[in-house]
């Protein structure tokens, strides 16, 4: 964790549990999430990679019967407290669905201009700036511009999920979660987008969740190991990628299970 | 090879097949049955007929458009009124109230569907129409009356009461499977807009009304198949005159009615044959509402999921 005191915390998880209905996935769960780096998440299926990240934009609670407990800080303030709308905090961390998930009645162009529009911008100029540069940055750009008007919904899922990235992309999120981004696409596609992350990390706070652990290595800085709604190590990626302390996170980064 | 022949395939094709030479078989066999009835008629009036407001038995003058304009003046005011209505209803269930409420609730405004429509014709002759005249048509007329459709002396038994009664009795259709549409919103799509920032209420304009617009469109095409062909209650309601008048509190008439009230009694041929003419317009206007929207969908309302 030395480089962390490099760089300021822009996430401070602090004992947060998470239930749905009376099953608790996530276990007291504390780490610090440094600002402008990128932090993944790795772990075994069903162990709460999903679950945690939506504990931070406060989309667990969407859930129907779903629970958190604990303290999530954003730059020092807590997105739990009472005062505070959801809706604030969805805007500022903005998030990437494991599955793809464009709205197939917009068209590309409206669905990437879509959070802007929430935000009240209806500026044209400004718009059509801010959605070429979002599908740029998700790579999208060369193969849409010429049919911005298609549906969402008629791209390949590649080009979908990248779509869904330049969405969150364009409202200027200042942290950005990705739950498996990658997943849905090919290796082309993949290297493009972790190209983007790496991209993103100038201004932005970046948490990937991934099951590859290669791109966890290539991509992250921190990574953070978790075992049935445990943190089990947290850790400079290098580091807990050569030495993992723990047993069980030698054993998945090894392949012996998951 | 083996695949196209196997027996689910047969199966399916046969059934499939039945059925569906079944129903146009019928549909057929009405529409020859209709024609053939309504041919003096069609002979003698030609298509006039679909022009003439007269309506006289006596002198064995007949003309259909006062009952097209009813039974399409109703039906609109009833989807005008019964529409919004039953959105309002459909996204409160679907999207606000706890699943308890849900589950108490939605049964509830299902069977109003159950009630027969001939009791909530008494209902109407005897609660609404009297409310409808004294505290809705009355204003209307004293304050609006300068607009030609409030215009006139108020009746309690009239266009505008019709609508309503028809506007209550496709509620309860119209504003279950738009439910049950908006329940089908895939969660992947509304915690799309969420995560973007969206309210609740932006969520259901942004994703989860054109999500699900087919159905919508759909249950609103049912309730509109309804309000034109139901007869009982609209008969005790509409007051029974046939006339073109532009106010909505003026008493009309609708094609449904007539035929109820007068095939009975219809003594001359050609009487007779004058009502299967309008039972025959009823019939391809019923067809067309269908096959239309059928059509609409199909081409603009839509949505392909994303995968
Ligand atoms: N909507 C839900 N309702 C009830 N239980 C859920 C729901 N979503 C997830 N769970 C449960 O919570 C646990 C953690 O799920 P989560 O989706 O966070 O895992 P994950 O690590 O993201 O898995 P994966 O790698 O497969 O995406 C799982 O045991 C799962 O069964
Ligand atoms: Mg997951």
């Amino acid at each position: 964790m030395q480089e962390a005191k490099e760089t300021s915390v822009k996430i401070s998880v602090e004992g947060l549990n998470a239930w749905f209905n009376t099953n608790q996935v996530l276990k007291d769960i504390s780490m610090d999430i440094a600002e402008k780096r990128i932090t993944a998440i790795i772990g075994p299926s069903g162990c709460g990679k999903s679950t945690f990240v939506r504990c931070l934009n406060r989309m667990h609670e969407v859930v129907p019967k779903a629970r958190v407990t604990g303290r999530v800080l954003l730059d020092g303030e807590d997105i739990y407290s009472a005062d505070v709308d959801p809706v604030d905090i969805r805007r500022r961390v903005g998030m990437v669905f494991q599955k793809p998930n464009p709205f197939p009645t917009m068209s590309v162009y409206d669905n990437v201009a879509a959070g802007l529009r929430l935000m009240g911008v209806r500026d044209r100029a400004r718009l059509d700036r801010v959605v070429k540069k979002s599908l740029e940055m998700s790579a999208l750009w060369d193969e849409v511009k010429g049919e911005l008007n298609k549906s969402g919904a008629s791209l390949s899922g590649g080009q979908q999920q990248r779509l869904c990235i330049a969405r969150a992309l364009a409202v200027e999120p200042e942290v950005i979660l990705m739950d498996e981004p990658c997943s849905a696409l090919d290796p082309i596609a993949t290297a493009k987008i972790e190209d983007l992350i790496a991209e993103l990390k100038k201004d932005y706070t970046v948490i990937i969740v991934t099951h590859n652990m290669q791109q966890a290595a290539r991509v992250s800085d921190y990574t953070a190991f978790f075992f049935l709604g445990e943190l089990i190590e947290y850790e400079a990626t290098r580091e807990l990628f050569e030495s993992p302390a723990d047993k069980r996170t030698e054993d998945y980064i090894t392949g012996r299970f998951g | 090879m083996r695949k196209r022949f196997s027996p689910d395939t047969m199966f399916e094709f046969a059934v499939g097949a039945v059925a569906f030479t079944g129903v146009i078989l019928l549909a057929v066999l009405l529409l020859g049955e209709l024609v053939l009835g309504a041919m003096p008629s069609i002979k003698t009036f030609g298509v006039g007929f679909l022009f003439e407001t007269t309506w006289d038995p006596v002198f064995e003058k007949f003309g259909a458009l006062a009952f097209i304009y009813g039974t399409l003046l109703s039906s609109f005011l009833a989807m005008l009124i019964g529409v919004p209505l039953s959105l309002g209803i459909a996204i409160y269930l679907a999207e606000v109230a706890s699943s308890n409420v849900r589950t108490l609730i939605s049964p509830v405004i299902e069977l109003m569907a159950a009630i027969p429509s001939v009791i909530i014709g008494l209902w109407g002759i005897f609660v609404f129409a009297p409310f409808m005249r004294d505290y809705i048509a009355t204003p209307l007329a004293k304050y609006l009356g300068f607009l030609p459709f409030f215009s006139g002396p108020a009746f309690g038994l009239s266009f505008l009461t019709a609508g309503f009664i028809l506007a209550f009795m496709i509620i309860p259709i119209v504003s279950s499977i738009t439910r049950e549409a908006l329940l089908a919103v895939p969660v992947l799509q509304k915690e799309g807009a969420l995560a973007l920032g969206a309210t609740r209420w932006e969520m259901i304009v942004m994703t989860v009304l054109p999500y699900s617009r087919a159905a919508i469109f759909g249950a609103v095409i049912i309730g509109l198949g309804r309000a034109i062909g139901e007869t009982m209650a609209v008969t005790m309601v509409i007051g029974n005159t046939p006339q073109l008048a532009a106010s909505l509190l003026a008493p009309g008439y609708s094609m449904a009615a007539v035929i109820a009230n007068e095939f009975t009694e219809a003594t001359g041929d050609l009487y007779l044959s004058a009502l299967i003419e309008i039972g025959l317009i009823l019939f391809i206007i019923s067809i067309l509402v269908n096959a239309s929207s059928r059509l609409l969908v199909w081409r603009y309302f839509e949505v392909r999921d994303s995968k």
